[in-house]
């Protein structure tokens, strides 16, 4: 319940009474007639109108204002007489929590919305108004988080195949600390309009961000090929070099070779690989020294899992 | 406890233009070292560092944190400060110490995880 009475706050707040308030308004003249105005309202089913005069807002006069005149004996006589002159307007340009908080404070049917800069009568807004203008935006945001649900979950469901799989490319350059770890953040939002589950999206995002930083500190550039089917998320990792001369050492917690400059930076404490392990379901590495090194890591989908209930 | 809140209890100096600072703090994390953060930091934590290069927004933006406190005075590069806008990461510096800053954190109850 909170979460949607945040929304609607939310939306009072974003919509502007441009956006909602009724533009086809119905006015009536200061010298009409009170005859005129019963005929006016009932022919428009409202329930009171505002009073303009050569384009200028002058009064407003409503369903009230008539019964107490007829009570009062229904003299003929002209609107100005009658309509109240003490009136209470807002701006096309506020945001409608303004106006409910006026609806409130008042308790009028209708206000009149002007146009801050001219002072026009541009529109009038009532209860009815806010709630279908509220309403339509409520409905609009569902349907719009339906449709991105249903194309995020069904993304595999509904494409038929003997074999799905999704494959997606990033170039690393080497000692690019700048751009270092774009292919992982934009990969965990891929992941995410995907429908992947979370906790699946957490372990890839932190396997491939140290795989991804490896490539940056130690190579000269390489490639990460991200393979996602209906099973696994598949990500592999090559680079030209230079390779890796023992990789039992490289795999143990706090070794490492990188320079002092990198250390400085937060990176090269020797936890890269063992936090790939940590995330991965199944993790492979190759290097030869002098021509490069190819990680190849697989994190499982399905619902119940090893590394899933370790993490 | 609301991240706008921390920032006043604190008087952390906001660097960065966000919206979210509406998040709950779940608690917070201090490290230097990325690999650290990244094994170790949790959903929704607050991470003070002394580190100021713009591969500090891709370690909060992969781990989900709150938001990251720099210590010591130091000021975020301008190429992080723009990620961080980018990506709606709440930067925040202070002049106290890791040490000093973490003991202010547990005082208003932002607890280690």
């Amino acid at each position: 319940m909170e979460t949607k009475f945040d929304k609607t706050v939310e939306i009072l707040f974003e919509l502007k009474l441009s956006d909602v308030m009724r533009r086809d308004i119905i006015t009536i003249g200061p010298k009409d007639k009170m005859s005129v105005l019963q005929r006016t309202l009932q022919k428009h089913r409202i329930s009171g109108v505002p009073v303009v005069n050569d384009g200028t807002l002058v009064g407003i006069i409503s369903i009230e204002d008539l019964i107490k005149w007829l009570s009062d004996g229904g003299r003929d006589c002209s609107i100005e007489d009658i309509m109240s002159k003490n009136l209470q307007c807002l701006y096309a340009d506020q945001p409608l929590m303004h106006a409910v908080k006026k609806f409130d404070q008042f308790g009028f049917g209708r206000f009149p919305v002007l146009e801050r800069e001219s002072g026009k009568l541009v529109g009038i807004i009532t209860r009815g108004v806010i709630i279908n203008g509220t309403l339509n935006r409520l409905a609009m945001e569902y349907q719009d988080e339906e449709i991105r649900q249903y194309r995020a979950s069904h993304f595999f469901g509904d494409i038929t195949a003997d074999q799905k799989n999704v494959s997606l490319k990033f170039k690393i350059a080497g000692k690019d600390f700048d751009n270092a770890g774009k292919a992982s953040t934009t990969m965990k939002k891929n992941l995410k309009r995907l429908g992947i589950r979370p906790d699946i999206i957490q372990r890839v995002a932190i396997a491939s961000y140290e795989a991804e930083m490896n490539v940056v500190i130690y190579t000269g550039g390489g490639s990460m090929l991200y393979n996602i089917t209906e099973d696994k998320i598949s990500i592999k990792v090559t680079d030209n070099g230079p390779g890796i001369d023992d990789i039992e050492k490289a795999m143990q917690p706090g070794f490492t070779t990188s320079e002092s400059w990198v250390k400085e930076l937060g990176f090269g404490a020797g936890m890269g690989l063992p936090n790939i392990k940590k995330c991965a379901d199944k993790m492979d590495m190759q290097s030869k020294v002098g021509v490069g090194t190819t990680l190849k890591i697989e994190i499982f989908i399905g619902e119940d899992d090893e590394a899933a209930r370790n993490y | 406890m609301k991240l706008q809140e921390i920032i006043k209890q604190c008087g952390f100096e906001l660097k960065t233009q966000n919206e979210n600072l509406n998040r709950d703090v779940t608690g917070g994390y201090s490290s230097d070292l990325l690999s650290d953060v990244m094994a170790n930091a949790k959903d929704g934590n607050i991470w003070t560092t002394l580190q100021t290069h713009s591969n500090i927004v891709a370690v909060a933006v992969l781990k989900n944190l709150a938001g990251i406190i720099l210590v010591n005075n130091r000021v975020p590069e301008e190429g992080t400060l723009a990620k961080a806008n980018e990506e709606n990461i709440p930067i925040m510096t202070t002049k106290l110490s890791t040490f000093e800053i973490v003991g202010k954190l547990y005082e208003l109850g932002i607890k280690g995880n």
